[in-house]
């Protein structure tokens, strides 16, 4: 039993160890090395293989499930604990040792004795492989020893530590907004040069770790007490809270400053395209990759409607004149794009899309079309949006001011977003994307819905096409590749695919934490990359998921329900499970019975 | 009537869909004779021309075939498009640079051409075959009975993963193999000049499809993929390892791929991280032209699809007389990938498909 756990630890410290090799070599450790957290005692950079023998430390003492034998004893867990965090050590120590004797940096670029100082935590051989090794033991045995403690101190402790980190990484952001408003003494006691001061890591994570503590104790008694207030004075905080909501969002460019305020109306660009494609793929089931299109169609149509240096056809409009005509071009072009493909199966429909997407912007690159869009010089001088209020006239350029019509924008996307989830035409989308035959069955049009998704979304891309013109003035065609598209998935796939919240805590992760560090646009994709592959690993319904979604993706623990979210069962072709039955041979009463669920749920509201 | 509503694949009960389908078919039908007429009138090519695009598009077809083989090899039996392919021919190229420029600098490349290159191309199926077979076991394996869209957004992930991993190992720069002067030259056939590389690059994609082909049809392994990929669940019962044999496929697929890669090079002389999506869609593009799930296929899909792009610019644009239509040559290539799944998902020699 415990050589079980022992060679577990020793499995799971030198998996861990391979994860942080690749952060190594890849670059990661050392272009995080100039962003500290702690003013000279930590940086992100010796964060990265810190954290890779934390979570080795912490899963080695994890029940295992596997053989059955359950959870390990106390000593057993901080065994198993130290024996990870040590080989998780020692395997940076081997990789230290092979950079500084192979030298291989004509061939991996990043394995420079920089690299080696930074994991040896810039100490000279002897003492650094020491702290690798001993410091690994150590740390791991302390990250397993959260399995033994509380639940409560547990959470506190993890998310003190997680809000410490955040603020040594967010220092230059959270100085100035602090700045901004009138708190400089907070941050002049926060921070000191570019990390956090220990005064002020201790100040945070004791306030977070109090705050996490102290709702999971009385949490529950607060929302009884909330719950038994009278309704008039409910109301009364509900509307109190909405107002403060409202005006903090109002003036939240006024707090942010300029370049926060940048990447926050680039997050709104992607909650716009995201709440469109969640649309396709979260409610429909219809994966689309050439999204991008219709974002470069958005982008393009407006270039040509409002810009005077638009080559060959330059009516000049007004931008809030050209936003309709757009968001008509975007559906009209939705329907005529997804008409063709609309009997196609899930996966090819993704292929057939990618391929629209890049022939799109080939075209739109090539010298044919040159003439009318300008090739790769693209268009230039697109007007910023203006409105003359009172005889005062405003201009959105400037990201403080764009900001407004972002927000507006995706306010009523969401809006819109949210009524269509909840009216027939999502009850239909929802039947087709569990069923597509079933919900044929039972009377969906699959024809007309799937050509309102397709419509729906391309015309959401389209309006965050336009917005983005708007915003940056110029187009630019070499930006609008597969990459955009695979964004947006990310942030969907992230959030939640079908979930609308999903879709706006996944733009501030994806597309909000990558513009505040510069460091990480090289890494973005790589990253990108991983977030898909994990999540549909060990979370494929996201974060914030959306109900009905969840329990699609997860019917295979319960009864083997149908094949999956494309329905595609055709009979020439078999399950791609290997334990699952034949879609032929579903029993006709299973068939049945979804028929009648899927109708009730049809039939609930309409 | 009749005649005339089977051509245009119109059903007794006109639907939309139907409708929309059957424009497009007359559509493309017309602008292909149209533009192959006035491209024939223009006149802007010789014969010879025309034998130098086939021959390029027969040697670039050959490494679509032989990438198109292991998509085709994984979709027969997972019924999953393997997004991260074109990543995987990548890697067995991308590492082989390596071998090759250390060779180069050593001397040994001069001294001993064959055996370098010899190496170079197991060094290139090695890595790819490895990665492949850590992609199955790390990111699919645990997914094969979720709906089939989460296998792909897995694979779109790790194939992003893949190439920005070799980003942040290599450096993103474009990297020149060393030439290999046993290649270099070439013989003149009529009007046409055949480089020795392109020939090489043909033979070697022929004689390793045969290999597989032989794999495939008298091994015991083979015969056990045929199996599993007929019904995965009798050839367990049967006593086969499901699981070896669908590491085994991504293996094969891998060790093609690398070769495919080190032909590419011997046609492009770079590498870099990107270099395997465009192809990797293309050659799923010529898995599905053939009909995914069958070998031969693949193989003539491979070289159908690169013959169309070689050709299929000049020949059906050119006439409309629009400039460089060498930017549009991936135009034509997705243009028959958005085509072939519409009108004919099951491709030239599969079965017909009833999605």
């Amino acid at each position: 039993m415990t050589r079980r756990f022992a060679s577990r630890a020793v499995w799971v410290g030198v998996v861990a160890g391979l994860a942080v090799w690749h952060m190594s070599l890849v670059g990661l450790v050392d272009s995080f090395q100039n962003r500290p957290i702690l003013t000279d005692i930590l940086s992100l950079g010796e964060t990265l293989p810190l954290a890779g023998i934390v979570i080795a430390g912490a899963w080695a003492a994890r029940p295992l499930l596997a053989g059955g034998l359950g959870r390990p004893t106390p000593a057993q867990a901080l065994m198993a604990g130290a024996i990870a965090g040590a080989a998780t050590g020692a395997m940076l120590a081997v990789l230290s040792f092979f950079i500084l004797v192979l030298k291989p940096n004509g061939m991996l670029i990043h394995a420079t004795p920089k690299l080696v100082n930074d994991l040896r935590f810039f100490q000279d051989a002897a003492l650094g492989t020491l702290v690798q090794v001993g410091g690994g033991l150590l740390l791991g045995t302390a990250a397993a020893s959260l399995n033994l403690v509380q639940r409560v101190a547990r959470r506190a402790l993890v998310w003190g530590v997680l809000l410490v980190l955040l603020f040594g990484i967010m220092n230059t952001f959270v100085t100035q907004i602090l700045r901004n408003l009138p708190l400089k003494w907070l941050s002049t006691f926060l921070y000191r040069g570019d990390g956090l001061t220990i005064p002020g890591a201790v100040l945070l994570f004791a306030v977070t770790a109090a705050l996490v503590a102290g709702w999971m104790l009385r949490g529950t008694q607060v929302r009884a007490g909330y719950a038994a207030l009278p309704n008039a004075s409910r109301q009364t905080t509900k509307i109190a809270a909405f107002i403060l909501l409202a005006a903090l969002i109002l003036i939240l460019p006024q707090i942010l400053g300029v370049f926060l305020s940048d990447v926050i109306t680039n997050v709104g660009l992607f909650v716009l395209l995201g709440l469109g494609l969640n649309i396709v793929v979260g409610f429909a089931g219809l994966l689309d990759l050439g999204y991008v299109a219709f974002y470069a169609l958005g982008i393009y149509s407006i270039a040509v409607l409002t810009s005077p240096a638009s080559p060959a056809f330059h009516p000049q409009l007004n931008f809030w004149l050209a936003v309709p005509i757009v968001m008509v071009i975007g559906g009209v072009t939705g329907i005529i794009i997804g008409a063709p493909v609309l009997r196609l199966r899930g996966d090819y429909l993704a292929i057939v899309t990618l391929g629209f997407g890049e022939i799109a912007r080939i075209i739109f690159l090539s010298d044919w079309m040159t003439p009318y869009v300008g090739g790769a010089q693209g268009i230039q001088q697109i007007p910023a949006p203006t409105i003359n209020l009172l005889g005062l006239a405003l201009e959105f350029r400037k990201p403080q001011d764009i900001y407004y019509p972002i927000l507006v924008a995706c306010i009523l996307a969401a809006l819109a977003a949210w009524s269509f989830q909840r009216s027939r035409v999502g009850r239909a989308w929802t039947a087709m994307r569990e069923d597509e035959t079933v919900a044929e069955a039972t009377g969906v049009n699959t024809t007309v819905y799937k050509l309102m998704a397709f419509s729906m979304g391309a015309t959401f891309g389209a309006v965050a096409g336009a917005f983005y013109a708007a915003k940056i003035g110029v187009v630019f065609p070499q930006n609008l590749d597969i990459l955009i598209s695979i964004n947006a998935l990310a942030l969907i796939i992230l959030g939640g695919m079908g979930s609308i919240t999903g879709v706006i805590v996944g733009a501030f992760m994806l597309v909000g934490l990558p513009g505040l560090l510069r460091e990480f646009a090289e890494y973005q994709l790589l990253i990108f990359g991983a977030v898909l592959v994990a999540m549909m690993l060990f979370r494929p319904e996201g974060l914030i998921p959306n109900r009905s979604r969840r329990a699609e993706l997860h019917e295979e623990e319960g009864e083997s329900g149908p094949e999956g979210a494309d329905g595609g069962g055709g009979p020439g072709e078999q399950p791609p499970g290997d334990r699952q039955p034949h879609p032929m041979e579903k029993p006709a009463s299973g068939l049945a019975l979804e028929a009648v669920a899927v109708s009730t749920r049809l039939g609930d509201r309409s | 009537m009749r005649m005339v509503r089977r051509l245009l694949g119109i059903h007794e009960h006109l639907s939309f869909v139907d409708l929309v389908l059957a424009l497009l078919r007359v559509a493309v039908v017309i602008f292909a004779v149209v533009g192959i007429w006035a491209t024939i009138q223009r006149g802007s090519f010789t014969l010879g021309d025309w034998g130098t695009f086939i021959l390029a598009g027969l040697s670039l077809g050959s490494v679509y075939a032989l990438l198109a083989l292991g998509y085709t090899l994984v979709y027969g039996i997972l019924f999953m498009i393997n997004f991260a392919h074109g990543d995987v021919f990548m890697t067995g190229a991308f590492t082989a640079y390596f071998a090759a420029n250390a060779m180069a600098k050593s001397g040994f490349l001069a001294q001993n051409e064959l055996l370098s290159f010899i190496i170079v191309l197991l060094v290139s199926s090695g890595v790819a075959a490895l990665v492949a077979v850590v992609l199955e076991r790390v990111a699919y394996r645990p997914l094969r009975n979720a709906p089939r869209l989460v296998p792909l957004i897995t694979a779109i992930g790790a194939s992003l993963f893949l190439e920005n991993t070799f980003r942040g190992l290599y450096g993103a720069g474009v990297k020149a193999y060393p030439t290999w002067t046993m290649f270099q030259g070439s013989i003149r056939l009529g009007d046409v000049e055949i480089s020795y590389s392109r020939i090489v690059v043909v033979a070697g994609a022929v004689a390793m499809m045969l290999g597989l082909w032989w794999f495939v049809e008298h091994t015991r392994t083979g015969r056990a993929m045929r199996a599993v990929s007929e019904n995965k669940d009798v050839a367990a019962m049967m006593g086969i390892d499901v699981d070896r044999v669908i590491l085994t496929t991504f293996a094969i697929g891998g060790l093609l791929a690398g070769a495919a890669g080190i032909l590419y090079t011997l046609l492009f002389n770079q590498v870099n991280y990107f270099m395997g999506f465009v192809p990797g869609i293309k050659a799923f593009t010529a898995a599905v032209l053939g009909g995914i799930g069958n070998i031969v296929g693949a193989m003539l899909g491979g070289l159908m699809l690169g013959i169309l792009e070689a050709v299929g610019p000049y020949l059906l644009l050119d006439g409309f007389g629009i400039p460089s239509v060498n930017q549009l040559k991936d135009v034509v290539a997705f243009l028959v990938l958005v085509l072939v799944l519409i009108f004919r998902p099951s491709g030239i020699l599969g079965r017909k498909e009833n999605t």
